[in-house]
């Protein structure tokens, strides 16, 4: 059976997030009209994310005291480590395809997800390195 | 003249399906035994393409791609008043027999994807003896959903991008960029609520478990074949279904999701190669009086 990877190791990739972002003009360009709090990350400690106008303003980790979200999207730390592989596995390479499979839960008010899913599926394979920085 | 013109050309044939006219757009290329093309829900014929282009499948086959009503170049019908599209299992068979029947196709072979390899399935089950081949791309009798249709057409979300959204994970991650951003400008221009109406077909009205058992490929050979990032229809999903079918050919296809002849036209052809293949020899042997 494959190991769970270990949590720590599974966050780390989110706290790269927002810098990888700001080096994506097209994306940011994407969500400009967003405007949201939303939690991202593992299921049990996922991060709180503020974005504006298409960046993330804030990111914090838990533990965060009652904060408002609109939408949250969750997964296990298997799923983020495959899901950031240069290559990801069939199966494990959509985030609809995490939560079909039950590795991801996704709730909330899903109108700020939607309108901007690409965007979504975007920003968190950010940390999903090409292949050839991967192997290096 | 300096621009390479691709081999394919574009009319339109008025079809009377259910009592009703339809200007349908279609595409066709080559000479030979007819294979009709199907394109995915909330898409349209170009998918097809690389397969009306390709040169060789010309020398053995006329390859025909239409535009389902409502679809790419083939608008609603003039008596349309503006009520929501649904397809239906009657009405899309209704539609490709019709189709084939105004063009006068003798026995044609169809190769359909996804609400086309659906389809296919049912052209099996209740009308196999008008084909020479049957051919599901992304087939199976039921898969399970894994979103809300209503987020597909609703005046606060851009119908357009949440489409194109959607499905752009069931494209596999080695398919070329170009090929992958062809393949979602299609659901980009979709019109709305179309790809909704599609899948009513394949979510509410085209369950068919129980049914495929009644598939005879003696009288039509079917081959079905699934992309393996395809996680709407899964492999698993088509092997489940072939299970049932006795005689009916399966592959999964590497590097490939769902909508393999336009996502990734070169892998494609790897796997298309050898069906298109064994579909023209049974049509020599046929001629030649010979039984397989």
């Amino acid at each position: 059976m494959k190991q769970a990877p270990d949590e720590a190791a599974s966050i780390k990739p989110f706290s790269t997030i927002p810098a990888l972002l700001d080096a994506a003009p097209a994306l940011i360009a994407r969500g400009r009209f967003l405007d949201c709090e939303c939690r991202l990350g593992l299921i049990d400690r996922p991060c709180f994310a503020s974005i504006r106008s298409g960046r993330i303003v804030e990111l914090t980790a838990q533990p965060a005291l009652m904060r408002s979200w609109r939408f949250s999207f969750r997964a296990t730390p298997l799923a983020w480590t495959e899901y950031w592989k240069p290559m990801p596995r069939p199966g494990w390479h959509d985030l609809l395809a995490l939560t079909k499979r039950g590795e991801a839960v996704l709730e909330g008010d899903l109108h700020p997800f939607m309108t901007h899913l690409q965007y979504f599926k975007d920003l968190l394979a950010l940390p999903r390195l090409p292949a050839s920085k991967a192997a290096a | 003249m300096n621009g390479r013109i691709e081999p394919m050309t574009g009319r339109y044939v008025h079809v009377d399906i259910g009592g009703e006219m339809h200007r349908i757009y279609f595409e066709e290329n080559g000479a030979g035994i007819p294979l009709v093309c199907l394109h995915t829900a909330g898409a349209d014929g170009r998918q097809w393409r690389h397969v009306l282009a390709d040169a060789e499948f010309a020398t053995s086959f006329r390859i025909i791609a239409f535009d389902m009503p409502w679809h790419g170049k083939s608008n609603p019908p003039a008596q349309w008043t503006g009520e929501d599209y649904q397809l239906t299992t009657a009405r899309y068979t209704e539609t490709i027999r019709a189709f084939c029947k105004a063009l006068r196709l003798d026995r044609p072979a169809v190769m359909g994807c996804s609400i086309g390899g659906r389809i296919v399935l049912n052209l099996a089950i209740d009308h196999a003896a008008e084909f020479r081949a049957l051919i599901g791309l992304e087939a199976a009798d039921f898969q399970q959903p894994w979103y809300d249709t209503a987020w597909l057409n609703r005046p606060d979300v851009h119908g357009g991008e949440v489409c194109a959204a959607l499905v752009s994970g069931l494209i596999a991650p080695q398919s070329p960029r170009a090929s992958r951003e062809e393949t979602l400008w299609a659901y980009k221009q979709s019109g709305p609520g179309v790809f909704k109406g599609d899948l009513y077909f394949y979510r509410v009205d085209g369950d068919l478990r129980g049914r495929v058992q009644r598939i005879d490929t003696d009288v039509c050979p079917l081959y079905l074949l699934t992309g393996e990032y395809d996680f709407s229809c899964t492999p698993e999903d088509t092997r489940r279904t072939a299970a049932s079918i006795k005689g009916a050919r399966v592959t999964i296809m590497e590097s490939l999701g769902h909508f393999p002849m336009s996502e990734n036209p070169e892998q494609f052809r790897r796997y298309i190669v050898p069906v298109l293949n064994e579909i023209a020899k049974a049509q020599v042997s046929s001629k030649q009086g010979v039984h397989a």
